[in-house]
């Protein structure tokens, strides 16, 4: 199975995606630039987190208008599996596929730190193989992971079934003082109608081995690797 | 004042050195060429007052591949590798500018760790400030505290540990050493020269402006209430341009087109032409026109001054020119080609083909001026040193003492601080900061690097000669907590005016003993800093040696961590308490005094007590290791009960004290040397302890991992007991107090 890491110039978190993909996973990475316009038949497209372009207007903004992104998109609208990390997360919002905006973290700081997050959705390429409910412990480190949508956005995506992570406490109780940056809802990570396109802030890619603190955030890869090799994602298209 | 005059007082030169140059050059210098002695003959470039010192320090051993003298130094960690690191200051640029100063400075010794090749993976820093109650310094603290993680979270290196300290005299001058630590094949390092007549000088990076224009020469002085307008002199920082650097700079070093390569950090693109030259015996011809500019009417002068940021100079093999212009392009960036290697060994700058400057390099760089400044033992020594416990009346309760240290912001939790840096970026973090040394596994080897950076000014202020030995100690028993065998280490000297006798004498101690411990523990300094006049108003920081010490872990999963992990396991106190208060934390806490003597340090047992430590770690007896350092015995245990909050039931071993009132003070909060809290399993502790016996290490068991509360008796009598979740409230809320109203605004 191929996985695509795309890297935007100022990407950073590149090398930690292709490390657990490559060596932890043991699937087949490949970094695309992102001034490519072919993923070179990737099964999985994955956007790394990151500072692209430097964010310094706002996070993602430049990424989106990147050539590959027009390859990205076609590769989602096909139905294939796209996940978009941290900044990644922020590309994917910038380049409208997924919803919502990104808001300075309520401490107006940047927080790098262990967080919880439960499983809302096992109905993704990139949580079937989670349980409804369960506790992840992944690490988030942003200054902009305070996810805000419209009431009307956020009702629609709570009725689609398309908040996919929420923060909540070890025990899975969603608190105001588990959310570490502010998210309406709690709202950690999304997925677009479809259920192939999932972001979200804290990095799994960084909670792949218990040496490093965690291994819940494998579970994501392995995921995807299952819905592809069973063929589910035809049924979610 | 004359004209001549005037100029030469302006460039922070003495009228000696202006003849120096005179004779030197043959002639007048134009005014350009002023500009450029001034800078390279800075202190800040010359390490003129320091040099004859800084020559007795021992750089070589087994292991040492590049020593001092070079962008960086590197170290021999097997498997074709080579460990590239240094610490360098940026004190003077983060008072004036606490963000964009502290940023630049982890900005600038990032590209000096890329510069010799070698893929950054570590960052580290130790700081100092004044009393967080002071607004001024609460500013200072947040800005550097932001500056340092908008660097280094964007770029994409963590920050895996540090120290601060806080005391009066860094009010008005912070100290803010950054030291960066990269990977590089063993075969494969690049250094920063130019030679190859004909062969291409390339700039490449951010446009050159007028920012940091007498930069070094700012480092140089002495700090007024003036300073303020030199905010000027301080430069700011692009992460973003330095990450394509970073990436572009590696991949043209792959190649194998470079001859060299140096960045423009102080002094700009003065240094980095005169130095690559004099390295390479060549001289370095460049037209400054042809550099690209930010601002439009630059003079040759300020083009040659300016320390605008994230720029680099680079000598390419003739003929391949195009090969490395490819791959700049590819990552947004523009090399120009803005000279030419000679053979004359002079840098030679001209302006649209005129010529405005032509020195010998060697009058730049090794026939800089060398002083040997006079030295006298300052006057408060005598007194300093005196530490009457009578005088300072019955102490504290031993539970109202411990709580005072614990929320005390030295010892209080800092994760205030290092929540704002990513501290987990590449994925190699096993031991995150907060937590003693910082540890990181090299992806591809079994191996890891434990890193520690240390210093205390207050040891250093009573003796400086045993404050830097104190100082080597701690960082490499760090190090040895963790599991790794110091083999290479960096320092960074934050003094004030060299000028003042007693100042130069307390640099020039802890010089001396720096030398004697990194000798006796067998650690090869390999490059650092010095930072000199760090004065405000003549009042000098206390003289703060840091060094930075690198330790070697064959195999990544025995690194140890200081928390306790197993309820019933055997807590073990390694070394000797004496009743030494000297210079601690109590004295300052409690009685706002920097006084007495610093504990006795004796190498040897040190170093047998860091062979127990590396030996215990691999073959797992040892479960966890905390050092004893700021707040004593009662303050570091509390420590290993935090991170997973288990409690300690300890008997701590009496003490006898001068004042008997003391006794209990001195065995609980007393900071004596080379002691260190570890827990083993209760299977094992026989082992351990004939461990200790054979490297003739004192070992006692003191109690037992378990429970709820933090009991500590001496003599049967209970000292301390407190629920650990109320004495953890109270050290992790020992910053955080400090800045919580502005969080409520927020």
């Amino acid at each position: 199975m191929k996985f695509a890491v795309v890297v935007f110039p100022g990407s950073n978190c590149d090398h930690d995606a292709y490390y657990a993909v490559e060596h932890v996973l043991g699937q087949e990475a490949a970094f695309v630039w992102h001034k490519d316009t072919s993923l070179g038949g990737a099964d999985v497209v994955v956007l790394p987190g990151g500072f692209a372009h430097g964010d310094y207007l706002r996070t993602g903004a430049i990424a989106r208008f990147s050539p590959i992104m027009q390859a990205v998109q076609a590769f989602a609208d096909a139905g294939g599996p796209v996940l978009g990390i941290c900044n990644g997360f922020q590309v994917l919002l910038e380049a409208g596929l997924l919803p919502g905006a990104m808001l300075r973290n309520r401490s107006v700081k940047f927080q790098c730190e262990h967080v919880f997050v439960r499983v809302e959705q096992t109905h993704t390429p990139f949580t079937m193989a989670c349980r409804q409910g369960q506790v992840l412990r992944i690490p988030i480190a942003h200054g902009e992971g305070n996810y805000y949508a419209e009431p009307a956005v956020v009702e629609r995506l709570e009725q689609n079934r398309q908040v996919v992570f929420r923060y909540t406490t070890a025990a899975g109780e969603v608190t105001d003082a588990a959310n570490p940056n502010g998210s309406v809802h709690n709202i950690a990570g999304l997925c677009n109608e479809r259920r192939n396109v999932v972001g979200l802030m804290p990095h799994p890619e960084r909670a792949c081995e218990l040496a490093v603190g965690s291994a819940d955030g494998l579970l994501l890869f392995d995921s995807v690797v299952r819905a592809l090799t069973q063929g589910v994602l035809a049924t979610a298209r | 004042m004359t004209a001549i005059e005037q100029a030469i007082a302006q460039h922070g030169l003495t009228r000696e050195e202006y003849q120096r140059i005179v004779e030197r050059l043959g002639r007048e210098p134009t005014l350009t060429e002023l500009g450029i002695f001034s800078v390279m003959w800075s202190e800040h470039c010359s390490y003129k007052s320091s040099r004859v010192h800084l020559r007795t320090l021992p750089t070589t051993g087994k292991r040492v591949l590049q020593g001092p003298g070079e962008n960086a130094g590197a170290v021999d960690i097997g498997d074709g590798l080579a460990a590239v690191f240094k610490i360098e200051s940026h004190n003077h640029p983060s008072f004036i500018e606490p963000y964009q100063g502290a940023a630049t400075g982890v900005g600038g010794i990032i590209r000096d760790i890329f510069t010799m090749g070698a893929r950054p993976i570590a960052l580290l820093n130790s700081l100092r400030f004044g009393p967080l109650d002071d607004p001024l310094v609460r500013r200072t603290f947040a800005g550097v505290v932001a500056g340092i993680a908008g660097y280094g979270n964007s770029i994409g290196i963590p920050t895996v540990g540090g120290e601060i300290a806080f005391d009066e005299s860094y009010t008005g001058n912070p100290l803010v050493n950054v030291f960066c630590l990269g990977i590089a094949r063993a075969d494969e390092i690049v250094r920063g020269v130019a030679s190859g007549a004909g062969n291409a000088v390339y700039y490449v990076g951010a446009k050159t402006g007028r920012d940091g224009i007498h930069g070094a020469t700012m480092a140089s002085a002495e700090f007024d209430e003036r300073s303020a307008e030199k905010r000027p002199a301080v430069q700011v920082g692009d992460p973003f341009m330095e990450k394509l650097l970073l990436e572009a700079c590696l991949e043209v070093m792959k190649t194998g087109a470079l001859v060299g390569i140096q960045d423009m950090g102080a002094a700009g693109l003065t240094c980095s032409t005169c130095e690559m030259g004099s390295r390479g015996g060549a001289g370095v011809e460049i037209d400054v026109s042809l550099v690209p500019q930010r601002e439009s009417g630059m003079t040759p002068y300020e083009i040659m001054l300016s320390e605008s940021q994230e720029r680099m100079l680079l000598v390419v093999r003739q003929g391949r020119e195009a090969e490395v212009e490819r791959i700049f392009d590819k990552w947004d960036l523009h090399a120009v080609r803005i000279g030419t290697v000679t053979t004359d060994g002079r840098l030679r700058v001209r302006d649209h083909g005129s010529l405005m400057a032509e020195i010998p390099n060697a009058a730049l760089t090794d026939e800089a001026p060398v002083y040997h400044r006079p030295m006298a033992r300052p006057r408060y020594l005598d007194e300093a040193q005196q530490l009457s416990l009578a005088a300072l009346g019955a102490p504290a309760p031993p539970k109202e003492v411990f709580l005072r240290l614990l929320a005390s912001p030295g010892v209080a939790s800092k994760r205030w601080v290092y929540r704002q840096y990513d501290h987990m970026v590449r994925t190699n973090t096993l031991v995150v900061p907060g937590m003693g040394a910082g540890v990181v596994r090299i992806k591809g080897t079994t191996r890891a690097l434990a890193l520690s950076l240390d210093g205390n000014g207050r040891f250093a202020y009573l003796d400086p000669f045993a404050g830097a030995q104190l100082a080597v100690a701690e960082a490499a028993r760090n190090v040895a907590c963790a599991g790794g065998q110091p083999i290479g280490a960096t320092n960074c000297l934050n003094f004030g005016n060299p000028e003042r006798a007693e100042i130069m004498w307390q640099f020039a101690r802890a010089v001396e003993g720096m030398g004697a411990a990194c000798r006796a523990l067998e650690i090869p300094i390999t490059g650092g800093n010095v930072s000199l006049y760090n004065e405000t108003d003549g009042r000098a920081v206390l003289p703060t040696p840091v060094i930075g010490v690198v330790g070697l872990l064959e195999q990544a999963e025995h690194a140890v961590r200081r928390a306790f992990r197993t309820e019933g396991d055997a807590i073990v106190l390694l070394g000797e308490a004496r009743a030494e208060l000297g210079g601690s934390e109590y004295v300052k806490v409690m009685h706002g005094l920097v006084r007495g003597v610093p504990p006795v340090l004796d190498l040897a047992r040190e170093a047998a007590l860091q062979r127990v430590l590396i030996e215990g770690a691999s073959s797992g007896v040892i479960r966890s290791a905390h050092d004893c350092a700021e707040g004593g015995l009662a303050v570091t245990l509390a420590e290993c009960c935090f991170d997973t909050g288990l409690g300690a039931d300890v008997r701590v071993p009496a003490l006898e004290a001068a004042v008997a009132d003391y006794a209990d003070v001195a065995a609980l909060f007393g900071e004596s040397a080379s002691r260190v809290v570890v827990a083993v399993s209760a299977e094992r502790t026989a082992e351990l302890l004939a461990l200790a016996a054979r490297e003739g290490v004192p070992a006692e068991v003191i109690g037992r991992v378990g429970g709820e509360r933090i009991h500590l008796a001496v003599s049967g009598r209970t000292v301390v007991d407190e629920r650990l979740a109320d004495a953890e409230r109270v050290w992790s809320s020992g910053i955080d107090r400090y800045f919580e109203r502005q969080q409520a605004i927020a």
